[in-house]
């Protein structure tokens, strides 16, 4: 793991005094409100409808156990003992108040932690894949280069005041588990034909009141130069992407209105110009912040063999342990949709069990996962049943990974401000139909849903399998019921397949299209996504509205 | 309060013979560069502090190696300025005047810097190259 130097931690220190600062400026009416909500917003502070909504940043989703055990005291002492896990693989606190903020601040930045640029119209916080490091088909670790862009982007000068938030995503894989095909900047590490390692580069996917897959302007940019590239495409967005309406202003319309074409032109044109100013880091910065991810030491005589007599166990490994690269080891989700429960949240009683887990077993580090789950990316497979274990009894053991009840699933009318529907309950009724048949679900196979309480789509609804829908219609809520989207590498935007519903029969649709698609499919390898794609919409249409 | 002396954009390129010019978010800040040797005042609008396309037009002018004083004029407040000396302003025109010790102590703020930007700062990874 990257860990801070003194500049880095200088850079928190000032950072979290300047914050103090604004905030006291403000209770003195110094600065309007007006002022300094985006002052806030870039410190990763919302005002929701019950409280002020606390959105710490995990760089990539990588953190330790010891920053994990940070935000289980966070929880503890600032908020009412639960955090909640979110799809940009960061974590939020839902009740914080204001006048303890500075010291929750100082508490963060203890552990090398902070809530910079989570919110507000700037670079957010950068996502990656949640088996960087270990999975077995990447051409190499992508953190270290998104380290590289969290430093670039923190505290820009030039895209501080963007016309809109900006995220970016970097894989090393074929296989996208960081969904970068709905990024406002994809990065793909590859190799070209010399062997070299670069960035293909998507831009402009994003999803919201107008989802769009990103495209690629570039099939590849050397390593030694993606910075100075992002800045030229950063610069280009900042100078034309539209001001005069909010709900146009990220970087998908502007590539929408100039056209692929004209936008990489554009890019490739300031790019040129930038060359000379050699902004981009050197080959010793590379090499400084690589060998800060370093492979574990792994055990070579690690046992590859499970003892899975355990019916219970075998079925949480078959389901919830993914293929590593090091032989004897495999990489673990921790899965934070258990029978009940909200999508995404952990109690800080489990926060420290999973602290002291990756302690003991995984080398010390956590991932949080962009469905809303946790991993443990080098468990040897020895140690999978003690490991299993502990996590069965604290609640951390549902063997769901990517099936019908691994719901994404955004807060909803419950915390948002935004929302006009629920989503949380829906998520939750929608799983009690199946989690307590793990054979059920197994059967059902990989299926996505993901349920947005409004048109912001941050339950990522275009990108489900089964997407969900919260709308306001005349005052009631109701849901849309959107199919066939996925996040992965083979992204597609999900389709609206007909009128919307109230809360149970959005529930009962649900149902009632996965007994149609047991029925249809060409048998258990034929996934729910592959089985309306081969389909079309009719025959799923038939089944839901009888 | 406009200033007579300070042309247009539109003035500029007509042929006005200004030492000064005003440019607007939407200008286009290369549309300066053939002029650049005529010009010792550049003055940048924010109309709303939110908008940040000034600060792309103040660093496209310092890369095109502009000398000249770059003023920022308008909607600037002082947690904008850290940025904006970093992106090339060395002038500010604010529309409400700014406490001079919180500037103080908002431009001394960082120690460190992680971008090459358009003032002299040494990024992070410059420093350590050396250390």
């Amino acid at each position: 793991m990257y860990r801070y130097d003194k500049i880095d931690q200088a850079i928190v220190d000032a950072r979290v005094a300047e914050f103090k600062d604004q905030v006291a400026r403000r209770l003195n009416n110094e600065i309007t409100e007006d002022q300094f909500k985006p002052l806030r917003l870039m410190n990763g502070l919302y005002l929701q409808l019950h409280a002020y909504m606390l959105r710490v940043a995990i760089p990539y989703g990588t953190l330790s156990g010891t920053q994990m055990r940070m935000l289980a005291h966070i929880a503890r002492k600032y908020d009412r003992d639960y955090g909640h896990f979110t799809t940009r693989q960061n974590i939020q606190y839902n009740w914080i108040k204001l006048e303890q903020f500075s010291d929750l601040l100082d508490d963060l930045s203890k552990v090398e932690m902070h809530a910079f640029q989570t919110s507000g119209n700037c670079i957010r916080n950068i996502s990656s894949d949640q088996f960087a490091g270990a999975a077995a088909d990447e051409v190499a670790d992508p953190r270290p280069y998104a380290e590289l862009l969290r430093q670039w982007s923190t505290l820009h000068p030039e895209f501080s005041f963007l016309p809109r938030k900006f995220k970016i995503a970097v894989i090393a894989s074929e296989a996208d588990r960081a969904a970068i095909q709905l990024h406002d900047i994809g990065l793909q590490l590859r190799k070209n034909d010399a062997g070299d390692l670069g960035f293909r580069v998507w831009v402009g996917g994003g999803m919201g009141r107008t989802p769009v897959l990103a495209k690629v302007i570039r099939e590849f940019i050397p390593v030694s130069q993606f910075l100075s590239y992002s800045e030229a495409i950063l610069r280009v967005y900042n100078r034309y992407g539209r001001r005069d309406n909010i709900y146009k202003a990220r970087i998908k319309i502007l590539v929408n209105e100039l056209g692929i074409e004209e936008f990489t032109r554009q890019v490739e044109d300031e790019w040129a110009l930038l060359q000379p100013l050699a902004l981009d880091a050197p080959q010793s910065e590379y090499d400084r912040i690589i060998a800060q991810f370093p492979d574990p030491a792994f055990d070579p005589a690690a046992p590859d063999s499970i003892d899975v007599s355990n019916p219970e166990f075998g079925a949480w490994v078959d389901q919830n342990t993914h293929f590593h690269k090091q032989r004897g080891y495999a990489s673990v989700t921790i899965s934070l949709k258990p029978p009940g429960g909200i999508p995404g949240d952990a109690s800080s009683a489990q926060m420290d069990i999973i602290a002291d887990l990756a302690e003991r077993y995984a080398h010390d580090e956590i991932r949080v996962t962009h469905s809303q789950n946790l991993v443990l990316a080098h468990v040897r497979k020895v140690d999978l049943h003690a490991l299993w274990t502990v996590l069965r009894a604290a609640g951390l053991a549902t063997a769901n990974l990517d099936l019908v009840t691994d719901i994404i699933a955004c807060p909803g009318m419950d915390y948002c401000t935004l929302a006009n529907a629920r989503s949380i309950p829906i998520a939750q009724k929608i799983a009690a139909k199946f989690e307590n048949d793990g054979a059920a679900q197994r059967d059902i196979g990989e299926l996505k849903i993901k349920i947005s309480g409004c048109i912001n789509g941050c339950g990522h609804h275009h990108a489900g399998h089964i997407g969900i829908l919260g709308v306001d219609k005349k005052g009631e809520e109701a849901y849309q019921l959107l199919l066939g989207g996925s996040g992965a590498e083979d992204a597609s935007l999900a389709k609206i397949l007909g009128p919307g519903f109230d809360e149970n029969g959005i529930v009962d649709a649900v149902d009632r299209l996965i007994g149609f698609y047991k029925s249809a499919r060409t048998g258990p390898d034929e996934r729910f996504l592959d089985a309306y794609r081969r389909l079309g919409p009719a025959p799923f249409k038939d089944a839901v509205y009888v | 309060m406009s200033d007579p002396q300070i042309a247009t954009l539109a003035e500029l390129l007509a042929g006005a013979n200004s030492s000064a010019v005003r440019i607007e978010p939407g200008d286009d800040a290369r549309a300066l560069l053939p002029h650049l040797g005529q010009l010792t005042l550049v003055e940048v609008t924010f109309p709303k502090f939110r908008d940040g396309r000034g600060y792309s037009s103040a660093r496209i002018l310092r890369e095109a190696g502009f000398t000249g004083t770059l003023r920022a004029a308008g909607d600037v407040l002082v947690d904008q300025l850290g940025f904006m000396v970093r992106a090339g302003f060395d002038d500010f025109a604010p529309d409400v005047p700014l406490d001079p010790a919180v500037v103080e102590r908002t431009l001394a703020r960082y120690p460190f810097v992680y971008q090459k930007a358009a003032d002299a700062r040494a990024p992070a990874w410059a420093l350590r190259e050396g250390a």
